[in-house]
């Protein structure tokens, strides 16, 4: 039993950390119907920003971890935003209206650029850092064995649960929010009546890369390590979270999150550590077969 | 003119300006490791940051020149950055002055590209250019073949070169065979890489543990990558083709994971080693035979000399390079080549025509997969040691950007392709850090500017109106 | 004044279709003789496409049963996968939307729409890959069908040209070769005539009336186009709002009060006009 609370405290943190990149995938699908296959890398950056800013508030001397964390999730948001923007207008802009697989492919060659860019410019070694926040308390203790949950875990869920909240309230009440669903109902339909469609997708991907900037301070804070190649595998995970939650959907990107976290520390805690990426790969190929509107998305209809 | 400038300065500057706000923590701050301590510490280098953002500025700023129609001053520009590129100026690191010249060049042939353009539609257009034309499509591709079949006798045919050239072929098999699959049939498989594992593991087993030579396991190990391809594609070929790319790419990972796990039957991480090359007539390539063999040399009565399996393995790979392309030129002619191509046109008009879009698909996948066992196999051969390294996701991606460089569905596209991106980064060796950022960056780029391809002409699978020599129907 | 003909080509009865709670076709019967038109009309939205999309196997319908009388035997089309109703059944059709492959020639069109014929020819591309005779004669007979539609549909020149490069008005008419080319039973047409110009109308009327007189196939006929619909169709049937309101020959549809209600509004709507 304590072994289990302890495992479930442990996955909804994880579950957290992939929600929140989930949300950049199922926001750009829902608004241009494309695998921004370069997200997972967006995070990747976003945990190096981050991993820089906590050492730059070292050398500043800034020594409250609040203040630095407050400081540091400012500009990781920001900068990484730039990173979502700045592809979004290369690579994916002149796109429209070519073939269909198009835009994918030329994720996938982003994804790859990025990665090697920051192998390039900041070498392959694992970097460790973004130990600011330690300690913890006890739940409680049964079987000997004593339930504990860290100040991060509560931060990390805290963090998750404030911006997902800020960012449903964005979607559903305001001007912003409208013209997003208005883009991806019909996006001549928005244009027609004078919504900046363009913009409006700029803005999907900006939010959507400050969210992955979060996750990434966030794994960063948690793991204490990073490499350049962490958004691979982070970002096929989230995407799966993604498509089980249903695809297009705000709350099943969460909940998609939640439910891959608890698969892979589950499986890793009860089975096999070694296949817990095959388990995670596993439910992305289940999904897609047997469901691929997931859990809260619409059915398509094909059109004739 | 001066307001246009003007907006021409400000569009600079933000461009600018955003490469400056990408660049600045991620370039300008680099973490390095610092004395024994485990920590890190910054090495500064905002030099190498200012000098890439004013490249980024005249650089853009040349291209809207050239846009406006000034393509003199684009093309002045362009000069200069090269000039400074190649001078003995003290740039910050070596890689600048690439990235500078680089920026230079790319200006010059945006700025020639028009003319360049022109002349090359002119003269297409012109009689003795159709007719050219048409003879190069036509004897091209046996230049080409005569070309690779000669080299191992001509001067060029070193050990580097022949390293090389196996290399290349193994890349235009495997592009080959993607092709089928992805050009031809528009299913965007990004977990192809598994199917060339199915292949070396099956070589690898079969060779070492049961003793059976490369010839008899080759039509095996075809077998059984096609038949993985159609246990895997079976239950995903009705996915709508972005979530299919996705579900391939879910179930190569897998079979690498499963790979790197089960111990009992891979060895893991470890690999395969020891694995038996090829034999000629039952013959090996050895300086002495094992026990009951005989070496080739012994065979034929020459000297041994260590070249001469290579030049074995570059023939085979030839051979089996050329066996994909004969067979998907021929099926490409069948009813189910075109039934693939009538497919990636539009699989819901298929259906109308009583075309089963599933089997259709199918056959595409096995067959792609199975050349990729093919070329699996040999890959186990000649390398006598194979691990799960070698079969990761970025493998995948270098095939598709094979396939989608040279222009999906045409063979001689991938075979340029394969030359211009696995030989040219081989060959310079200095460029092998930054290869695999060129490699993201083609695809971007050849999205964008030319999203069919190096080779974009596609040939009918036939003709109601045979061509007249001399132009013209 | 068809029915007594014998049996019907198709028998739809009671077909209807449910999308969550729309009800796009409710109770909806009809017969469809071989070597007739037959139409279907009614206003936008009525189910036309929807009827449509259910005999050829796009939508599984909620309720109902769809029998195509074949050669020997009775398909059962409700039951049976999209493709095989192309397949085996031999139910042929166009779209609203022109769907052609036009990367691919026009000849190559025809040539894809004779996959099966020619899929068993080359022996599931073994005798095909070999170059055997037999599959080389059946290529040969494929391209001769091919050759005579194009002759009939006036693109013989433009044979060899991408099928994408085509004028709307041919893309049309190659669509309807291309459906015939698969040696139908029964073709269904998606609104033959929509962005055509008056000529290529009558050019269509023509088309349309020698695949009833020479073909012998039977033509479902989905058209707004009244021109076409009334000049050539045998048999009309009109759907409003998913519901069947008339049936009979034109002349007859032309003059029901419920005809002229679902096209022109209620009474006191239309006096507003």
């Amino acid at each position: 039993m304590a072994y289990f609370s302890q495992q479930l405290i442990n996955a909804i943190t994880l579950g957290a950390i992939y929600g929140l990149i989930a949300v950049g995938y199922t926001m750009v699908y829902g608004i241009i119907g494309m695998i921004n296959f370069a997200h997972g890398e967006v995070f990747m950056i976003g945990a190096f920003i981050s991993l820089i800013g906590f050492m730059i508030c070292g050398l500043l001397g800034i020594g409250s971890a609040p203040v630095a964390i407050l400081l540091v999730l400012l500009m990781a948001m920001a900068f990484s935003a730039v990173y979502g923007w700045a592809i979004e207008r290369t690579a994916y802009r002149p796109l429209r209206g070519s073939f269909r697989l198009a835009p994918l492919i030329s994720a996938i060659g982003v994804s790859i650029a990025l990665q090697n860019y920051v192998q390039l410019v900041q070498g392959a070694r694992p970097k460790p850092g973004g130990d600011v926040v330690s300690g913890g308390f006890n739940l409680f203790s049964a079987d000997g064995f004593d339930v504990r949950v860290t100040w991060l875990q509560i931060i990390i869920v805290l963090v998750t649960v404030v911006l997902m909240m800020g960012f449903t309230w964005l979607i559903a009440r305001t001007p912003l929010g409208r013209r997003q669903r208005a883009c991806e109902q019909d996006m001549k339909m928005a244009a027609l009546l004078g919504v900046n469609v363009d913009r409006t997708i700029s803005l999907t991907f900006v939010l959507g890369a400050a969210l992955a900037a979060v996750a990434g301070m966030l794994f960063l804070m948690y793991y204490g390590v990073i490499d350049f190649f962490i958004g691979f595998l982070a970002g096929i995970k989230a995407f799966t979270a993604a498509v089980l939650g249903g695809i297009g959907s705000l709350p099943g990107a969460m909940l998609g999150g939640l439910l891959i976290g608890l698969i892979e520390v589950f499986w890793a805690a009860y089975f096999s550590s070694e296949y817990k990426d095959v388990a995670a790969f596993a439910i992305l190929v289940l999904v897609l077969i047997f469901r691929p509107s997931g859990l809260l998305g619409k059915p398509e209809i094909e059109k004739v | 003119m001066g307001a246009r400038l003007s907006s021409m300065l400000k569009d600079a500057g933000l461009t600018a300006f955003v490469a400056a706000a990408l660049g600045i923590f991620i370039v300008g701050f680099r973490t390095v490791d610092v004395g024994s301590r485990k920590g890190l510490g910054f090495d500064y280098q905002f030099a190498d940051l200012a000098v890439a953002v004013v490249t980024i500025f005249f650089g853009r700023l040349g291209l809207s020149l050239a846009a406006a129609g000034l393509r003199w001053p684009s093309m002045v520009l362009g000069a200069a950055m090269i000039a400074a590129g190649a001078s003995p100026l003290e740039l910050p690191s070596g890689f600048l002055h690439w990235f500078v010249a680089l920026g230079g060049v790319l200006l010059v042939i945006r700025g020639v590209w028009p003319w360049a353009n022109d002349a090359m539609t002119a003269a297409a257009g012109s009689r003795s250019g159709v007719v050219l034309g048409r003879a190069g499509a036509k004897w091209s591709g046996w230049l080409l073949l005569a070309a690779a079949v000669a080299m191992p006798f001509t001067p060029f045919g070193d050990q580097k070169t022949m390293d090389l050239g196996v290399l290349i072929l193994t890349y235009v098999m495997l592009g080959w065979g993607l092709n089928i699959v992805v050009g031809l049939a528009g299913l965007l498989d990004l977990g192809y890489v598994a199917f060339y594992a199915v292949g070396a593991y099956s070589y690898a087993l079969l060779s070492t543990q049961h003793g059976l030579g490369f010839w008899v396991v080759l039509p095996i190990a075809g077998m059984m990558a096609a038949l993985f391809g159609v246990l895997l594609g079976f239950p995903v070929l009705r996915l709508r083709g972005d979530y299919l790319a996705i579900v391939t790419l879910g179930f190569g990972e897998i079979i690498r994971l499963v790979i790197l796990n089960w111990f009992d039957l891979t060895n893991g991480p470890a690999g395969i080693g020891s694995i038996p090359g090829p034999t000629l007539f039952g013959a090996v390539f050895a300086e002495t035979a094992p026990a009951g063999k005989q070496t080739v040399s012994q065979m034929l009565g020459i000297p041994f000399d260590g070249i001469h399996r290579l030049i074995f393995l570059y023939y085979i790979i030839l051979f089996l390079a050329l066996i994909t392309n004969l067979f998907t030129q021929r099926m490409r002619r069948l009813p189910v080549g075109r039934a693939w191509e009538a497919l990636r046109e539009d699989e819901t008009a298929c259906r109308a025509l009583g075309i089963n879009p599933t089997n259709t698909k199918l056959t595409a996948f096995a067959v792609g997969a199975m050349f990729a066992g093919f070329a699996g196999s040999f890959f186990a051969a000649k390398q006598r040691f194979i691990s799960p390294e070698s079969f990761v996701f970025i493998e995948s991606a270098i095939i598709l950007a094979i396939v989608v460089l040279g222009g999906m569905g045409s063979q001689i596209g991938v075979v340029l392709a394969a030359v211009l991106l696995i030989g040219l980064p081989e060959w310079f060796r200095d460029l092998g850090n930054y290869r695999m950022l060129a490699f993201g960056l083609a695809m971007v780029l050849i999205m964008v500017f030319r999203p069919r391809g190096l080779v974009a002409h596609r040939e009918p699978s036939l003709r109601l109106h045979p061509i007249k020599p001399g132009g013209g129907r | 004044m068809s029915a007594s003909q014998g049996p019907p080509l198709i028998d739809v009865e009671h077909l209807t279709m449910r999308f969550g709670g729309l009800l796009a076709v409710d109770d909806v019967s009809f017969v469809a003789q071989p070597h007739e038109i037959t139409a279907i009309i009614g206003p936008n939205g009525a189910g036309k496409t929807t009827v449509f999309n259910c005999i050829t196997g796009f939508y599984k319908p909620t309720i109902g049963r769809l029998t195509l009388r074949g050669g020997d035997r009775d398909y059962l089309l409700e039951r049976m996968l999209g493709h095989e109703i192309g397949q085996r059944a031999k139910v042929a059709r166009t779209f609203q939307n022109i769907r052609l492959f036009p990367g691919m020639t026009v000849l190559e069109n025809l040539m894809v729409a004779q996959h099966n014929k020619l899929m068993h020819a080359s022996g599931w591309s073994v005798f095909g890959l070999l170059g055997l005779r037999r599959y080389r004669k059946a290529e040969e007979e494929g391209v001769e069908l091919a050759r005579g539609w194009l002759e009939r549909i006036a693109l013989i020149d433009d044979a060899d040209r991408p099928a994408g490069e085509l004028p709307y008005g041919a893309q049309r008419r190659l669509e309807i070769a291309r459906a015939m080319c698969t040696e139908p039973r029964l073709l269904c047409l998606d609104e033959p005539a929509a962005g055509l110009n008056p000529h290529e109308s009558a050019e269509l009327n023509r088309l349309l009336v020698s695949i009833r007189e020479r073909d012998g196939v039977g033509v479902l006929l989905i058209e707004h186009d009244m021109s076409v619909v009334m000049n050539i169709s045998d048999h009309i049937v009109v759907l409003d709002y998913g519901r069947k309101i008339a049936e009979g020959a034109p002349a007859e549809v032309q003059r029901d009060p419920a005809v002229i209600r679902a096209y022109l509004g209620t009474d006191d709507e239309a006096i507003d006009g």
